[in-house]
């Protein structure tokens, strides 16, 4: 397969769509958690209640569309191989736990892979919506609409006291989690983010990095997600975490500012040493690469790299894991393959955009 | 020991996850744990980590437990009669077996409901639409009963004239659609 087929093939729509604030927020995402009455949880039922259930939403939603988002298709886990899987993983549509653990786990996956809504997880069901840019309140009201469309079908186990019930108490009341994925190199370089991240902790959100404490995250990208589900308000929810995000976008967009200042020509030369170890690599480890595609995002960002379309870090930083990687070899690979084939995959997106451009300046 | 991924690089980080009641040890290397937790992450598995803490919060349990004791002289031994989830399990666990279990275990949950959710242990977000048409009258019923005493209290008569028809016309139409749909 060509890379381009491979790529074009491999990136989501979303993924490619630019929204509000694309400079610093990367994506909003809103989960909804759902269990359906008279069937137990995950957690404890047995073969014949998850089929019942898989077999209830493919009767029910399987080839219908819902809004603009197309389609739905119904994958059901047993029936994927390995690599499919873990690429729905990195894609962001499916948990880890249910490729992973879940039997008798299915997704509803939509055309446009805006909206996926995973079977027999931890819960019966959950929604989940996938926007870029900034746009929680956007996507909470798609994943209400669709919860509204499921709840037309199926009795949901409520309760009037405490809300939805969900099989872990930490989704319990509203089952939602409202997160908001976003880069923030310049608060991790002037270190800002590690009197950000416990401030934050505080307010009742849950701040991550890719692992690690706050400083190492891979690719300074950082989750910011609600963490109680009880005793607010959907909306409330994510009007809260909506501020919070507009403040930490204020404080990177200053830091970017300072360091402009104070760095000058050391900053670009960062910026522009990291995109040539990314156009000339052979070999490069996941943890490079995503320091480097980060400080060429700033570079696109700050004005100094110009042509390269800025969500080269968000696709990138997806199209460079194990799963994708094996994809688009073709094969299984080991850990010192895949540092070959992701200085390969990253080469070639590269110059994809160096061909889009030349093919434009022809024009 | 090996890394379980590669199969090469000794494993230097253990997880544990709990999948339906069954503990899983993970050994990996940092490279492959760097790869994993990648995974974890840029999906944002909400629940990841929030859960290996719930297991510890819940069986940090002990000064509760002293007080219910009366109660129940074993509350670990109680046991929901639909999934047959004892409450030690859900301690083990941190995870319900059905949404029975939430009645079962509803006295021993709103400190930990507390602990989780910044002292809340009431929902105050949307209702399903097939239960809402009589939970929302019920709340707008409870609201414009507030409201009246406010008034009163205010000796704004004229408003709680007003509050006190939209109350009897919502008891009215509870009355009505109560019978049918409850
Ligand atoms: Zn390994
Ligand atoms: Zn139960």
């Amino acid at each position: 397969m060509s890379f381009e087929k491979f790529f074009n093939t491999a990136v989501s729509s979303w993924m490619s769509q630019e929204g509000p604030d694309s400079d610093i927020v990367l994506s909003s995402r809103i989960r909804l958690a759902r269990n359906i009455v008279d069937f137990r949880f995950p957690t404890l039922f047995n073969s014949e209640e998850a089929k019942q259930i898989v077999a209830l939403f493919e009767r029910t939603f399987a080839h219908r569309s819902y809004g603009g988002a197309g389609r739905f298709e119904l994958l059901k886990m047993s029936e994927l191989q390995p690599i499919e899987k873990r690429v729905l993983v990195e894609k962001h549509l499916i948990s880890p736990h249910l490729a992973e653990d879940s039997p008798f786990g299915a997704c509803l996956l939509s055309e446009n892979e805006e909206i996926s809504i995973m079977i027999n997880e931890e819960d019966h069901i959950r929604i989940q919506c996938l926007f870029p840019g900034l746009q929680l309140a956007e996507a909470l009201e798609a994943a209400s609409g669709l919860d509204d469309w499921i709840e037309g079908h199926v009795n949901y186990a409520f309760d009037e006291r405490l809300g939805y019930l969900t099989s872990c108490p930490t989704n319990v009341g509203t089952g939602l989690r409202a997160s908001v994925m976003m880069h923030l190199p310049a608060l991790v370089l002037t270190q800002q983010i590690n009197r950000i991240i416990p401030a934050i902790n505080q307010l009742g959100l849950v701040v991550r990095g890719t692992y690690g404490e706050g400083s190492e995250a891979l690719g300074n990208i950082f989750q910011i997600s609600n963490q109680l589900t009880l005793g607010k308000s959907e909306e409330d929810i994510v009007a809260d975490l909506h501020t919070i995000v507009q403040q930490l976008i204020a404080q990177e967009r200053a830091a970017r500012q300072a360091l402009v200042k104070t760095l000058g020509i050391q900053l670009e030369d960062k910026v522009f040493r990291s995109y040539g170890i990314l156009a000339n690599c052979r070999v490069i480890e996941s943890k490079e690469a995503a320091q480097c595609l980060s400080d060429v995002r700033l570079g696109i960002d700050l004005g100094y790299i110009k042509n390269i379309p800025r969500n080269i870090l968000n696709e990138l930083m997806i199209l460079t894991q194990p799963g994708f990687l094996q994809q688009y070899a073709g094969g299984a690979l080991r850990p010192e393959e895949r540092d070959v084939r992701r200085a390969a995959l990253i080469r070639e997106r590269l110059k994809m955009e160096e061909r889009r451009k030349m093919e434009g300046d022809e024009r | 020991m090996i890394c379980q991924e590669c199969k090469q690089r000794p494993a230097t980080m253990h997880f544990t996850k709990i999948v339906n009641g069954e503990k899983t040890e993970f050994h990996l290397c940092e490279q492959c744990a760097k790869e994993h937790g990648h995974m974890f992450m840029l999906y944002g598995n909400d629940d990841f980590p929030l859960n290996n803490l719930l297991a510890g919060l819940l069986n940090f349990q002990a000064p509760m437990k002293e007080v219910t004791a009366n109660a129940f002289p074993n509350p670990d031994l109680l046991q929901c009669e639909t999934c047959k989830m004892t409450y030690h399990q859900f301690t083990q666990i941190g995870r319900f077996g059905c949404a029975d279990c939430y009645r079962t275990f509803a006295r021993y949950l709103p400190p930990i409901l507390k602990r989780l959710h910044s002292g809340n242990t009431a929902h105050s977000g949307k209702i399903p639409k097939r239960k809402g048409g009589v939970l929302h009258l019920r709340k707008q019923l409870a609201l414009l009963k507030q409201k009246l005493q406010e008034l009163v209290a205010r000796e704004e008569f004229e408003r709680a004239a007003e509050v006190r028809d939209q109350i009897r016309s919502l008891e009215d139409e509870l009355r009505q659609r109560g019978e049918g749909e409850m």
